[in-house]
């Protein structure tokens, strides 16, 4: 059809994939279909750019430590002696303290939302605690450092030692700082996210769920817990592993209250390190490309720890998603 | 027997239920006393030198943060001329043009992206952007936040477009609009409003971060003219005077995390406020 | 809302390089926390006196220091710690050091009931740091201190977390008095610590010190003096017990002011003499000794002039004590070696 490019066709257009090239071209969209996907490639670009970076700029370590960088227990510069593992204890332990205090406080917090509170005030409080999420870090920080550590010091603290001071986790002196004080304040960022995801997910669950566990003549309670619950569990655990996946990136606020020493110890009172806080301490002062490189290594073993975590929860909220979350 | 069975299951029930209130409770009152203590500190230290003054020397009372807050500023604007147009464009690519394995590939690859802690955003932009020209500068702090930036407004675009009605598309077909005009002149006009909120939200997100500031952007006694000298931020402040012992500097971090988190939170509450009366999607 | 954010950001640049005027040098430095107070007094009142100069300083540490310079992110740098010559040996561009001020490392505890000064004896501050000495009224403290009555807390041992100048003036105090410490940890900016939590900065180690009750720290004199923490005297080579002031802080640097090396690192803990302060030392700032940069060569070399003179004025204010009279000599020489 020779239709001169400059006039308008009032007609419908042909389907696409039948018009041909040049018309795709002059009609713009080919041009916005490859600028759109140029943006789009950017985003690969820049992600395995800083895949490789850290690829390449943890060599000098990687091939000096091999496999052993992840169990050796000393951080030291002064004999060039580098190893992982104090910092990847501490961010677990850290992070498992989060969560232990996060999740049954965040799903009590989304069961009452979802099933008990009337519609408005359940949807007010959810946006509530959304705000609560967009809090920065390093504000969290500045309330650990003037509340939460003087209050761990002079009151928590001493009360857990006297209740609970035979347990291994308790004991050995308490100093404000360390893994009990960083993991409540990792606790207070993680909590919303659980609540907002678990309760998304809790509403999802049909209604003839609970009252067909209601008509069995089950509590309120019991209908949720056993029947309602179970149902979102997929979600649920979705929204845990994104809770955690935070909790392990989190750099400020742990490095402002956790007491920035490598050891391994069993008490919770103890100081510790996580892999973020060391990296935001001597970042800047790793004199010698050898510890500059081990901070770097240190930096890729928490990117894939995040990386496998993320990847994890996605796939468990999408299997809710898709199977209606059916307990299997 | 069945009685007391009975009467223990109700009795679960009702403190079971009283519990759930109670974790919501707390957990909502935690979020009025991190605002409380907030505004008490940081609202007694607050005074028009804070917003005007440079820092004074160490040790001497006094001055302010005028230079850390322009400095944030700036490196918004930046993360903004950075992330929010490849963001925006991505988005339009995978709600639009979207179907095949390589926008399959770039949402996965927008998610990691998303889940990478920030501090490691910090060592990426550090051996990009610092390392290679030998200097801090706010362009690679700029460029930390802006990387961020673009995940967040990837997913807000992607979700709004789709979320636009159908009806919308093959009006605009019928009437003869080629693909890219339904999209530039229909569709993302549609849309905006939803786009506009998830973009703030991004940009409130990365105004909070620090780590990956610590060793890009650095941080600058005085002003920062350019792109390419050290910069102050507010978040990197309240980190260094936090930890210092300091008392006059420990006011100045309170007043700064007022500053910080009233800035948040308002564009927090504005973006949630629009979103929620359009009746839109959350954005998360 | 791109095109507000786009207008936003060009007026924010516009206003940015407002402030850039033709002539302005602008240098960035870094390094240790140790001499932070006084630097900043100094760039500030430099800065008064020379509009067109703007000396940007941030206190990450002596290593932060030494390592920024050699990734050549930093115009010069600062340090307690000399550079050693394996640092030195890697460092591409050839680095002069030039001595600012003298200063005190000081042990400040936080010791419920105690309000004056406490002895510390050599053997007492490597047992603590080594993690053997773990409670207020062991022997080694009580014997050095009758009269004063020490809780039996335990001792909460705080160190720097980074890599610090003041760590390497401490612990270079330590190998010298204890043959355990130098083998087991040695001197270094960054060490291995047996024990005890990580304070970043002299800032850090300050606010963990006043924050926590029954611990003890090491920190330059001035943020004892300006956070009015309690802080002890030492035993020093004679047996004296000293407490850190300018006196005794010149009297350590006297007797190796003479022999001062040409490149001016050298290490005065532990000196001889009755009055010596042990745990002094001098701290550098790192120039680099080729400087492309005309403008800011120039402004380096005016503003290490005016140190040497001037600047000198402003440190027993600080309670830095005043670089002896030779040293200054010499420097004034040196300077020509910056290129």
């Amino acid at each position: 059809m020779a239709t001169s490019a400059t006039t308008i066709d009032c007609a419908a257009p042909p389907p696409a994939g039948q018009r041909s090239f040049i018309r795709r071209l002059t009609d713009g969209d080919e041009v916005a279909h490859l600028l759109t996907l140029i943006f789009a490639a950017t985003i690969l670009l820049l992600t395995s750019l800083l895949v490789y970076e850290l690829w390449i700029n943890s060599k000098l370590s990687r091939m000096k430590f091999g496999w052993d960088f992840l169990w050796t227990r000393s951080w030291d510069p002064v004999f060039d002696n580098f190893g992982a593992a104090p910092f990847i204890y501490g961010t677990l332990v850290t992070a498992a303290v989060s969560l232990a205090i996060a999740v049954p406080l965040g799903l009590a917090a989304a069961i009452f939302l979802a099933e008990l509170a009337p519609r408005r005030l359940s949807d007010s409080i959810a946006f509530l605690i959304d705000l609560l999420a967009a809090v920065p870090s390093v504000i969290y920080g500045l309330l650990g450092i003037f509340v939460i550590v003087p209050l761990m010091r002079t009151t928590v603290g001493p009360l857990l030692k006297s209740t609970l001071g035979f347990l291994p986790i308790f004991k050995g002196p308490n100093y404000g700082v360390g893994f009990l004080t960083a993991g409540i304040v990792l606790a207070i960022m993680v909590v919303p996210f659980i609540i907002s995801v678990s309760r998304e997910v809790l509403l999802t669950v049909p209604r003839e769920q609970r009252e067909a566990a209601l008509g069995l003549g089950a509590t309120r309670w019991e209908a949720t817990w056993q029947v309602v619950v179970p149902w979102a569990r997929t979600g649920v655990m979705g929204s845990i592993f994104l809770a955690l996946a935070r909790a392990l990136g989190e750099t400020m606020a742990v490095t402002m209250v956790i007491g920035n020493d490598p050891k391994i110890a069993a008490s919770l009172f103890s100081p510790g390190y996580t892999i973020a806080a060391v990296i935001a301490n001597e970042f800047t002062e790793a004199t010698g490309n050898l510890y500059m490189s081990a901070l770097i290594e240190l930096g890729l073993v928490l990117f894939l720890m995040t990386f496998i975590l993320n990847g994890l929860a996605r796939i468990l909220i999408v299997a809710t998603e898709r199977g209606g979350g059916r307990p299997s | 027997m069945s009685d007391i069975r009975l009467l223990w299951r109700k009795f679960l029930n009702v403190v079971m239920l009283t519990l759930t209130g109670v974790a919501a409770f707390a957990v909502v009152s935690v979020l009025f006393l991190i605002l409380g203590y907030l505004i008490w500190n940081g609202g007694k230290s607050l005074n028009w030198d804070f917003f005007t003054q440079l820092p004074k020397p160490v040790g001497e009372t006094g001055g302010g943060m005028a230079n850390a807050i322009v400095g944030s500023l700036k490196l918004l604007a930046l993360a903004a001329l950075i992330g929010l147009p490849v963001g925006l464009m991505s988005g339009v690519y995978l709600a639009e043009f979207g179907g095949s394995t390589f926008s399959f590939v770039t949402r996965y690859t927008t998610d990691l992206l998303n889940g990478v802690p920030s501090i490691v955003m910090g060592i990426f932009a550090y051996s990009l952007l610092v390392l290679p020209v030998k200097h801090f500068s706010a362009l690679a702090g700029g460029t930390a936040l802006g990387v961020m930036v673009i995940p967040i407004t990837v997913r807000a675009t992607e979700e709004f477009l789709r979320a636009v009605p159908g009806n919308m598309r093959e009006g605009a077909m019928a009437l003869g609009a080629s693909k890219w005009r339904t999209i530039a002149t229909v569709i993302l006009p549609a849309a905006s409003g939803g786009i506009i909120t998830g973009m703030l939200l991004s940009l409130a997100r990365v105004a909070g971060e620090t780590a990956p500031l610590l060793f890009t952007a650095f941080s600058n006694r005085y002003w920062s003219p350019g792109l390419n000298q050290p910069i102050a931020s507010l978040p990197v402040m309240i980190y260094t005077y936090a930890i210092a012992p300091y008392d006059d500097w420990h006011r100045q971090a309170w007043a700064a995390g007022l500053v910080l988190l009233a800035l948040v939170l308002i564009a927090n509450l504005g973006c949630r406020l629009v979103l929620n009366r359009r009746g839109a999607y959350r954005s998360v | 809302m791109k095109r507000l954010s786009l207008i936003a950001s060009l007026l924010l640049g516009l206003a940015g390089t407002a402030f850039a005027q033709g002539g302005t040098v602008l240098l960035n430095a870094a390094g240790a926390t140790f001499p932070y107070p006084i630097y900043s007094k100094w760039f500030d009142v430099y800065h008064s006196a020379h509009p067109n100069v703007q000396i940007n300083y941030q206190s990450i540490g002596s290593g932060g220091g030494i390592r920024q310079l050699q990734a050549g992110t930093v115009d010069f740098g600062a340090s307690d710690g000399p550079m050693t010559d394996e640092q030195l040996a890697q460092s591409k561009v050839k680095v002069l050091h030039f001595p600012t001020v003298l200063g005190a490392v000081v042990p400040t505890y936080n010791v419920s009931g105690v309000t004056g000064d406490l002895n510390f004896t050599e053997k007492a501050l490597a047992g603590i740091y080594l993690g053997q000495i773990t409670k207020w009224n062991d022997p080694e403290i009580v014997k050095a201190n009758p009269g004063v009555k020490l809780p039996g807390d335990d001792i909460v041992v705080i160190h720097r977390s980074d890599g610090s100048g003041t760590s390497y003036i401490f612990t270079d105090f330590l190998s010298k008095a204890s043959a355990d410490w130098k083998a087991k940890v040695g001197t270094a900016t960054s060490v291995n610590w047996p024990v005890g939590l990580g304070g970043k900065g002299n800032e850090g180690v300050s606010g963990l010190v006043k924050q926590t009750p029954g611990s003890i720290g090491y920190i330059e004199l001035i943020y004892a003096v300006q956070n009015k923490i309690n802080y002890g005297k030492v035993q020093n080579a004679a047996g004296k017990f000293v407490k850190a002031d300018l006196a005794g802080v010149t009297a350590a640097a006297a007797s190796s002011a003479n022999e001062i090396p040409a490149d001016f690192r050298v290490s005065i803990t532990n000196a001889p003499g009755p009055t010596a302060y042990p745990i002094s030392s001098f701290t550098w700032l790192l120039i680099p000794s080729q400087i492309p940069d005309a403008a800011k060569k120039t402004a380096i070399k005016d503003f290490l002039k005016w140190m040497l003179a001037d600047g000198q004025n402003y440190n027993e204010g600080l309670s830095y004590a005043k670089l002896p009279k030779l040293v200054v000599a010499k420097e004034l020489k040196a300077i020509a070696l910056v290129q």
